[in-house]
């Protein structure tokens, strides 16, 4: 089937769409995006979280008929240069300095918040979510907001710091 | 495989009546992880996403609330946790944040899991499920009904859950769960109260240790004929544990890789106990307030 769907902004139509596939492997496999991860296919680990609709959801347990018509934005739709032209060029990600990551990606660099990195796209997405809903999140709803994205390196005390760093960052820029 | 997508409910039931084999999906968190799985595949998915009216909450005249069947358990936190306190504890504990952003009470029934987190409250302050066809129009099976066994419920297979129909709570409520974490728990065991005051009346329901969510309905009657419903006394040691015993004998647990059944037996009482000793703390400051 033919799924239309707009990701990181722009209008796409995809073809050849099993009925029974996820939105994950929409991303990974037919469009090129693999930023956001495969770990479990299970909801279990949330490295395949993106935004629908502007809430994150798990990637691999949305059917990819579901979101018909609606809004994606992963991982790469949040650094300013990692967003795809109308002619669906992601070359500009390579050109992005720095400057333009998110800052919540800026954070989690700066913090050491990444080992392997495959959590990180799916916490990065998270945490933003986090920030823009609760610009000052306690310890515990840190704890909380990320209870659903498992890492295997780091024992999350960087990411923590990565988060209270991003939200800081937030806090005195506004 | 087909992939329908019905954007009224009309179309939804329509669609169903004409492909009972097809399989709703609407959070996905169940279905989903069958289908990677292949644990399933079914010939048809029946996206129900696009129905509005399964997205509603409203008021009946009697005050009774209709929650529809596709609201997520973020907004029964968000927007029903002040009428609905013991099932918007329970929505809490499910999963994580991304799944309960898409997870349903729904889909949880849809799934009639021993161990879902909705029965128990839902037993707890008799909610009735409100099922439809388009053959026979609405059907309302009282929860208590609803549960046939693992993984089995009510539902005919022309049958949508269209809403959940629950009053709002006229005394304390409380949810109790065992598992190793505070996120992504599949509930050892769990228990729900609700204190119906005005009825001088106690609900009670138990999950994951039985073959389907149940109430303990020997515990009800004994704690309901036992309270101090007019004084609000303090509550009885001896009460409590009775009430923690008799629960405890109205569960039927095995023992399995989650939890031993003796275990399960033995948390049960102690969650019986505490949530009933809270529940009843809370009554009591109430009359301490309006004196
Ligand atoms: C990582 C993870 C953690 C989880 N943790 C918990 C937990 O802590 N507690 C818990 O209880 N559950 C948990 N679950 C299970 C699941 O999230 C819940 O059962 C949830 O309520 C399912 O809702 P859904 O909308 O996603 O259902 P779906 O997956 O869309 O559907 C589930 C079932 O219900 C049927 N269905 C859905 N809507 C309707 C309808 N309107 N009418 C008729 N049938 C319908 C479907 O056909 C299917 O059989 C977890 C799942 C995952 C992946
Ligand atoms: S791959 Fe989706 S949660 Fe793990
Ligand atoms: S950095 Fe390796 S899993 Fe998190």
């Amino acid at each position: 089937m033919r799924v239309n769907v707009t990701v990181n902004g722009s209008q796409e139509a995809v073809d050849d769409v099993w009925e029974g596939e996820s939105l994950l492997y929409v991303l990974r496999e037919r469009m090129g995006l693999p930023g956001s991860k495969n770990a479990c296919e299970q909801g279990e680990c949330g490295s395949c979280t993106v935004y629908l609709d502007g809430t994150p959801v798990c990637s691999c347990l949305v059917a990819a008929g579901q979101v018909e018509g609606r809004e994606v934005r992963t991982v790469e739709g949040l650094a300013t240069a990692g967003r795809r032209d109308a002619a669906g060029d992601t070359a500009g990600r390579a050109a992005a300095g720095h400057d333009e990551l998110d800052p919540v990606q800026q954070a989690f660099l700066e913090a050491g918040a990444v080992q392997c990195g495959f959590c990180t796209p799916g916490l990065i997405v998270q945490s933003h979510d986090l920030i823009e809903r609760n610009p000052e999140p306690s310890d515990a709803e840190i704890r909380e907001a990320l209870a659903g994205n498992l890492c295997r390196c780091t024992g999350y005390e960087k990411i923590l710091d990565a988060v209270r760093l991003a939200a800081k960052r937030k806090a005195s820029a506004e | 495989m087909e992939f329908l997508r019905p954007v009224t409910w009309a179309d939804a039931l329509a669609a169903k009546a004409g492909q009972p084999d097809a399989l709703p999906i609407q959070g996905g968190t169940d279905v989903m992880v069958e289908i990677n799985f292949d644990v399933h595949r079914p010939p048809a998915l029946l996206d129900l996403n696009p129905v509005r009216e399964l997205a509603e909450v409203e008021t009946l005249p009697d005050g009774t609330l209709r929650v529809g069947a596709g609201v997520p358990y973020v907004r029964l936190i968000n927007e029903l946790g002040d009428r609905l306190p013991g099932l918007a504890q329970a929505s809490r504990t499910v999963g994580s944040p991304q799944i309960r952003n898409r997870g349903t009470v729904g889909g949880n029934l849809g799934a009639a899991s021993p161990a879902g987190d909705s029965h128990p409250p839902l037993l707890a302050s008799d909610a009735v499920i409100e099922a439809e066809s388009s053959a026979r129009g609405t059907r309302l099976i009282p929860a208590v009904d609803f549960y046939k066994g693992v993984k089995r419920n009510a539902l005919e297979p022309d049958e949508l859950i269209r809403a959940i129909r629950i009053a709002p709570a006229s005394g304390p409520q409380y949810f109790s769960k065992i598992g190793t974490r505070n996120a992504m728990v599949i509930a050892v065991c769990s228990f729900a109260i609700a204190l119906h005051p005005d009825e001088r009346r106690v609900g009670t329901g138990v999950g994951s240790a039985a073959p389907t969510p149940r109430r303990a309905t020997a515990a009800e009657e004994f704690l309901s004929a036992e309270l101090d419903w007019d004084a609000r006394g303090p509550l009885s040691v001896s009460v409590a544990q009775r009430f923690g015993e008799l629960v405890k004998e109205a569960a039927a647990p095995i023992d399995d890789v989650r939890g031993t059944a003796d275990y399960r037996k033995h948390a049960l009482s102690v969650m019986a106990r505490r949530t009933l000793t809270w529940a009843w703390n809370d009554h009591r400051a109430t009359r301490e307030e309006a004196s």
